[in-house]
């Protein structure tokens, strides 16, 4: 192996056990080792600052200090692996759901999971909305028309209430009572690039994933009436709309 | 076309508002990285801003001074970005921030070598060739040296610059911050440095610790530009007449207000010394 390569190595070692790469040095050699610390610093800390600006729910459930700490120990098994940074922490809520200090807190987890959807919805890919008039010529045709939905749509089904208690933690929320219980969440981008977070009913979202999957108008309306017979389909199309995320299938029906 | 000889700013979403209200400015800077998202907000504010103003694209992730490859996958997402927004300006770092196929975030330092200026060329090479664009590279920001290092850093700039024909992009609170750090003199490095080949200048402010032997300096990008470092623009100015100047301001974003104030003293300065320009023509 090369020189360079052997110092770099040496070099993101020291990063992680402190231990002061051979060859560095300093005007007062002395100094040399509280230098490089400034480097194993800007790493840690900016890297954690990053966490917190993805998972700002979970530091405020957590406090800062916690937080800190658990994203060292999160950083050392889940290095990231491309600069995009807003990328990074997909892994998070399967590592809380692991993590033995936070075992009393199982909804963390879930959390974190809500989080993670909506940085990915708000960087999904752009897609248009259709026209009302295109939903009203789909309902007139529901057995083979297809209505697709903007690629920042996204059904979670949790075991706890995450929903619940991550609006409760949003700047400004009313403390209230406590939901309890499992709770589907639905992300999604709206056409104004806010990203919302709210519950759905278990009939709407799987007459939203029977959307996703492709089904017509109407297959996914006996997909959501299998859930709940009597499941009106029409208030969540309206509230997708509004939402600007009902798309132009792909392919046309 | 490069980027207009005037000052810019560090793009923050949080002043979209009034830097659209601002058609004055220079150009605008934008960090790669932040912009390779799919879509959303971030591209729909880049692409509006894009029609009234001049863009730099400022990578930080590349590592161009590490020992691996470079990470195909992500030049290749640079070079849609590029593509897509088609900059007046690409500049990265002379500093490696990936090892092993981990990313560490920081731009870290490098020996200067013969192996490490090989490298660092092939490395400016390749993303040249990809990116179809002139790149301009950053003299860093160090708080340690290397034994091993036998090139001065100028030196080091320079010839990656007649290997290369890569461009500069001088920034001078990292010329502050190293020549503090390391107790040498900024006169004697700005006096070496290859300031034809300079497209850009940088402006920041620093951060400052304490050490035994003087002030370890922090380049933290969180404070308004240090005294020092304006007098070291007007000293480059002198020589170079005016450059494309950014304000760099990343941490603790100040209101607009404060920002567009830090970018009208640049201008006043490259104003001045467009002035001087046109009376020694004249």
């Amino acid at each position: 192996m090369s020189a360079h390569h052997d110092l770099v190595l040496a070099f993101a070692a020291g990063l992680i056990d402190g231990n002061l790469p051979s060859g560095l040095t300093a005007r007062a050699p002395d100094e040399a080792s509280r230098r490089f610390g400034v480097y194993r610093n800007n790493v840690s800390v900016s890297l954690v600052t990053a966490m917190a600006r993805r998972f700002p729910v979970i530091e405020r459930l957590v406090g800062t200090e916690f937080f800190a700490a658990l994203g060292q120990v999160y950083l050392q098994m889940h290095r990231p692996k491309s600069p995009v940074l807003h990328e990074w922490g997909d892994s998070f809520p399967g590592f809380l759901a692991q993590f033995p200090p936070l075992a009393a807190y199982p909804y963390m987890a879930d959390v974190a999971r809500i989080e993670v959807a909506r940085g990915r919805a708000y960087h999904a890919a752009d897609s248009d909305p259709i026209a009302p008039q295109y939903l009203i010529a789909a309902a007139a045709d529901a057995g083979t028309a297809r209505l697709a939905l903007h690629p920042s749509v996204q059904v979670l089904r949790l075991a706890h209430p995450a929903v619940s208690i991550w609006a409760a933690n949003q700047p400004g929320a009313v403390p209230g009572h406590l939901a309890v219980g499992p709770e589907i969440a639905i992300v999604l981008r709206n056409i104004r690039f806010e990203v919302l977070v709210s519950t759905l009913s278990s009939a709407d979202a799987a007459m939203i994933t029977a959307l996703q999957n492709g089904k017509t108008l109407l297959g996914a309306a006996e997909c959501a009436a299998e859930v709940k017979p009597d499941h009106d389909p029409q208030p969540i199309l309206i509230r997708l709309m509004q939402a600007g995320v009902i798309t132009m299938p792909k392919e046309a029906p | 076309m490069p980027l207009p000889a005037s000052a810019g700013v560090g793009f923050k979403p949080e002043h979209f508002d009034q830097i659209r209200a601002t058609p004055c400015l220079g150009f605008l800077e934008v960090h790669a990285e932040n912009y390779m998202g799919a879509g959303g907000l971030p591209h729909h504010q880049l692409g509006l801003l894009r029609r009234d103003h001049a863009l730099s694209i400022h990578g930080v992730g590349l590592s161009i001074g590490g020992a691996d490859a470079l990470n195909r996958e992500h030049l290749a997402r640079l070079k849609a970005l590029c593509d897509r927004y088609q900059p007046d300006s690409f500049s990265e770092h002379l500093a490696w921030s990936s090892h092993g196929g981990d990313y560490l975030n920081d731009l870290l330092p490098l020996p200067y070598t013969a192996e490490t200026l090989d490298l660092v060329c092939q490395h400016v090479s390749q993303v040249q060739e990809v990116l179809g664009r002139r790149l301009l590279l950053e003299n860093p920001s160090t708080y340690v040296l290397f034994e091993q290092s036998i090139i001065p850093e100028t030196e080091f700039l320079a010839e990656v610059v007649r290997r290369t024909g890569c461009g500069l992009l001088l920034d001078l609170n990292n010329v502050f911050v190293s020549a503090t750090n390391h107790r040498t003199d900024t006169m004697a490095y700005l006096a070496a440095f290859p300031t034809d080949a300079v497209g850009e200048i940088h402006l920041g402010g620093h951060a400052a610790e304490d050490l035994p032997s003087g002030p370890l300096l922090i380049d933290a990008h969180g404070t308004p530009v240090a005294d020092p470092v304006w007098e070291l623009f007007a000293v480059v100015l002198a020589r170079t007449g005016p450059v494309a100047t950014l304000i760099e301001w990343d941490n603790d974003v100040p209101p607009w207000p404060e920002l567009l104030a830090e970018a009208q003293r640049a201008q006043a300065l490259l104003d001045q010394a467009s002035e001087a320009r046109l009376v020694r023509a004249s």
